[in-house]
C-alpha cells in the first residue's frame, strides 16, 4: 500500500539517539492542600527508538494513562512532574513551558485516545477536525489544506473521503471514527505517537484491522509509538518492547520476546499466567488480593502482600532496578545477582 | 426540517390551547369583576345588566368558544376597565416592555456568559470564588430591592438618572440592571455548569492534544458545544423579562406589560389578563421554536434526527 508522498513521512534528521527517553520520571497528585499525595508515576524510565513500539501494560490505575499525560504535558490540575525527565528528541520537555508545548503537540507528538464515540466534537465536520493540527502547525489554507486531509484520511482507509469529509462524525461507526482519530494523530507528521488503550472500545474485527493499519502505518512512516494496553495479545502482536506497571511504578521492562518466554518479575509472571488460554480446561489464574492504594502504599516493595515468592526483605526494603543480561530490566529483590549485567549495579532505596 | 418545523407549530398549538384554558379560569377564580365596574350604590339589576353587556351571564364553557373563537381571528376582546380592544393597549405597551426586556436581556447575557466562561476555565480560583459570590447574590437580592437602591444611589444621591418613568436611554438604566441581574447571575451559572461539562470531555482533551490555541479549544470547540442550554434559557428569561417584568415595572414606573397586566389583576379585568398572558405564550411557543431552529444550525444531530 502507498502511504502516499515524502509529505507523509515526519521531517526529521538522522538523529542518532532515542526518540523518547524517560528517566525517573515522577509525577504525583496532590490533594487537600497538598497533605495528601498520590505517587500516580514513580521514578519510571524507558527508552524508545524510531520505528519501534513500546507496549505499555497494567491493571487499571497503575499510572499507565498518567505516564502518557505527563509526556505531553497535559497533567490534571492536581497532577504535577516533581522529578525526572522526559527527553524528546533531545530536548527535555519537563523543562518547556505550555506555549512550547503547544507546538510539540499533534506536531510531533500526537495521541489516540481510548473512546472513539466521544473524542471526536459533535459539531464539527470530519474535514475541519482533521485539518486542525496542519491548519495551525503547518499553516496550511485552501487547496493544499483539502488535499492534505484527503490524503490523511485515505492513508487510514476511509472510503470516498472527499465526500466523508463533509460529514460530521455520528454518521461514522466507531471504526471508523478511531480511524479518523488516527489520520488527526498523524496529521502533524509525528515522530512518536501515543495509543492509549486505542481498541477496547471497537469490536473484535474491528479491533484487528486497526492494529494492522497502525503497524502499516508504523512501518511508512516509521513513527515510534506507545501502546498502552491491557491486552497482552495486542502486545505480543504489536510491540517490540514492554513495560509492565504496578502502582506506580515499571516494575519490568525488556524486549517482548525476552519477557513473554522468561518473566523476571513474579507480578509479570502472575499477570502472564492470568491470559486465557484456548482449550484450557483448567480454572482462569486471577492474581490474589487487591491493587494498592496509591495513597497508602505498603511499605518495601509495593507487590509484596499480592506476592507468592516474597521474602522478609520484601517487606522491608524497595528493590531498585536490576539490569540482566537478556536485555529486561526488573524491580525484584529476586533476581539481584541472577545473571545481572554487571555495569549496572541495582539501586536500593530504603 | 419543514416537517420539523411543522411538528413544532402543532405541539406549539396544543400548549396555547391548554394555556388558554388554564388562564381563562384561574381569572374567574378572582372573584366577580362587575362588582368592580359599577357604581357603590349599583343596585343588583344594574349588575345584571352590566354582566349581560360584557357577555358574563353565559356559561363558561360558551365563554371560552367564544373567547378562543374570537381569538383565532386576533381578536382578544375589549378591556372592561380601559373601554378598549386588549391588542390595541398591548401593542400600544409592547415597545417598552421590548426596549426594557431586550436591554436587560443583553446586560444579562454581556455579564453572565463570559463570567460563567472564565468561571469555568478558571475553576476553583479566585475568579471562580467571586464569580460563585455573585451569582448567589443575583439570585438570592430581590429584583425589588436593588430597583429601590439603585433608585437611592443614582436619583437620590448622585443625581445621574432619572427615578421613573419612559423616555430616553436614560429612563433604561436602572430597570434594565434591576431586572437583568437576577437573570445575568442565573447565565452564568448555567454558562459555567455547562461550560465544565463540556471543558471534561474527551473531544476537549483531543483538542489540546492537537496542539491548538487555548482561545480556540475555548471558544469555538467547547463554548459551541456549551452554548444549547445557553440559548434556551435565555430565550424563555426574555419572554419573561418582556411579559412579566411586573415588580421593576411598578417600581419604576415604566409603561410596559407588566404594569398593564399588574393593573388587569387589580381591576378584575378578564380579556387584559387573558390577553396579556395569551400573547404571552403564543411569545414564548414562537422564541422557542426559533431557538429550536437555531440548535439545528449548531448542531447536526439535531438537524438529521429530528
Amino acid at each position: 500500500m502507498n502511504m502516499g508522498g515524502p509529505d507523509m513521512a515526519p521531517q526529521r534528521s538522522a538523529r542518532p539517539g532515542p526518540v523518547l527517553e524517560v528517566s525517573d520520571l515522577q509525577t504525583h497528585f496532590f490533594s487537600f492542600g497538598g497533605t495528601r499525595v498520590v505517587k500516580a508515576v514513580d521514578r519510571v524510565s524507558f527508552t524508545l527508538h524510531e520505528g519501534e513500539t513500546l507496549g505499555l501494560v497494567g491493571e487499571s490505575g497503575s499510572g499507565k494513562t498518567t505516564t502518557c499525560l505527563s509526556i505531553v504535558g497535559l497533567l490534571p490540575r492536581a497532577a504535577r512532574i516533581v522529578g525526572g525527565s522526559v527527553v524528546f528528541e533531545g530536548e527535555d520537555l519537563t523543562r518547556k513551558s505550555q506555549r512550547e508545548l503547544r507546538r510539540i503537540r499533534g506536531r510531533r507528538i500526537a495521541m489516540i485516545l481510548q473512546d472513539p464515540m466521544a473524542s471526536l466534537n459533535p459539531l464539527f465536520t470530519i474535514f475541519r477536525q482533521v485539518a486542525e493540527p496542519a491548519f495551525f502547525h503547518q499553516q496550511l489554507r485552501g487547496r493544499s489544506l483539502r488535499e492534505r486531509v484527503q490524503h490523511l484520511l485515505r492513508a487510514v482507509r476511509i472510503p470516498s473521503p472527499e465526500w466523508r469529509m463533509r460529514e460530521y462524525p455520528h454518521q461514522m461507526s466507531g471504526g471508523m471514527r478511531q480511524r479518523i482519530v488516527g489520520a488527526i494523530a498523524l496529521a502533524g507528521g509525528p515522530s512518536l505517537v501515543i495509543a492509549d488503550e486505542p481498541t477496547t472500545n471497537l469490536d473484535v474485527t474491528i479491533q484487528a484491522q486497526y492494529l494492522d493499519l497502525l503497524k502499516d502505518i508504523q512501518r511508512e512512516t516509521g513513527v515510534a509509538l506507545i501502546f498502552v494496553t491491557h491486552n497482552l495479545g495486542i502486545v505480543a502482536k504489536m510491540c517490540d518492547k514492554v513495560a509492565v506497571m504496578y502502582a506506580g511504578k515499571l516494575i519490568e521492562r525488556g524486549p517482548v520476546r525476552e519477557l513473554f518466554d522468561d518473566p523476571k518479575h513474579p507480578y509479570t509472571r502472575a499477570l502472564l499466567g492470568a491470559v486465557p488460554k484456548l482449550g484450557s480446561k483448567e480454572p482462569l489464574y486471577s492474581i490474589p488480593g487487591q491493587p494498592p492504594n496509591l495513597a497508602n502504599l505498603p511499605a518495601g516493595c509495593s507487590f509484596h502482600p499480592r506476592c507468592p515468592e516474597a521474602v522478609p526483605r520484601c517487606v522491608s526494603e524497595e528493590p531498585g532496578d536490576f539490569h540482566l543480561g537478556d536485555g529486561t530490566v526488573a524491580r525484584c529483590w529476586l533476581v539481584e545477582g541472577k545473571n545481572e549485567a554487571g555495569a549496572h549495579r541495582g539501586r536500593t532505596r530504603s | 426540517m419543514p416537517q420539523f418545523i411543522i411538528r413544532r407549530v402543532l405541539y406549539s398549538l396544543v400548549t396555547l390551547c391548554i394555556l388558554s384554558a388554564t388562564i381563562f379560569l384561574v381569572v374567574r377564580f378572582t372573584g366577580d369583576p362587575v362588582a368592580l365596574m359599577a357604581e357603590a350604590s349599583a343596585r343588583p339589576e344594574d349588575l345584571d345588566r352590566i354582566r349581560q353587556q360584557w357577555g358574563l351571564d353565559r356559561s363558561w364553557p360558551v365563554q371560552y368558544v367564544t373567547f378562543m373563537q374570537n381569538a383565532f381571528k386576533g381578536e382578544l376582546g375589549k378591556s372592561f376597565n380601559y373601554r378598549l380592544p386588549v391588542s390595541e393597549l398591548y401593542f400600544q405597551r409592547l415597545p417598552n416592555s421590548l426596549t426594557l426586556g431586550l436591554a436587560a436581556t443583553l446586560i444579562s447575557l454581556l455579564i453572565g456568559v463570559p463570567a460563567g466562561i472564565i468561571s469555568a476555565v478558571k475553576v476553583n480560583s479566585w475568579w471562580d470564588n467571586v464569580a460563585k459570590g455573585v451569582a448567589l447574590l443575583g439570585l438570592s437580592i430581590p429584583g425589588f430591592w436593588l430597583g429601590l437602591v439603585l433608585i437611592l444611589v443614582f436619583s437620590v444621591w448622585l443625581r445621574w438618572l432619572p427615578t421613573s418613568g419612559a423616555g430616553d436611554w436614560r429612563h433604561v438604566v436602572m430597570p434594565a440592571l434591576a431586572l437583568g441581574w437576577y437573570f445575568a447571575a442565573s447565565m452564568l451559572r448555567l454558562t459555567r455548569s455547562s461550560m465544565l461539562e463540556v471543558l471534561g470531555s474527551e473531544y476537549i482533551k483531543l483538542a489540546r492534544l492537537k496542539g491548538l490555541p487555548d482561545v480556540v479549544v475555548i471558544a469555538m470547540h467547547a463554548f459551541k458545544n456549551a452554548l444549547i442550554p445557553v440559548f434556551t434559557l435565555a430565550g424563555v428569561n426574555m419572554v419573561v423579562m418582556v411579559n412579566a417584568a411586573v415588580i421593576i415595572e411598578v417600581i419604576f414606573a415604566w409603561p410596559g406589560i407588566g404594569r398593564l397586566l399588574y393593573e388587569g389583576i387589580f381591576q378584575r379585568d378578564f380579556p387584559l389578563v387573558q390577553g396579556v398572558v395569551i400573547m404571552a405564550g403564543f411569545m414564548i411557543v414562537g422564541i422557542n421554536l426559533v431557538v429550536d431552529i437555531l440548535y439545528a444550525f449548531i448542531d447536526p444531530r439535531i438537524r438529521l434526527t429530528r
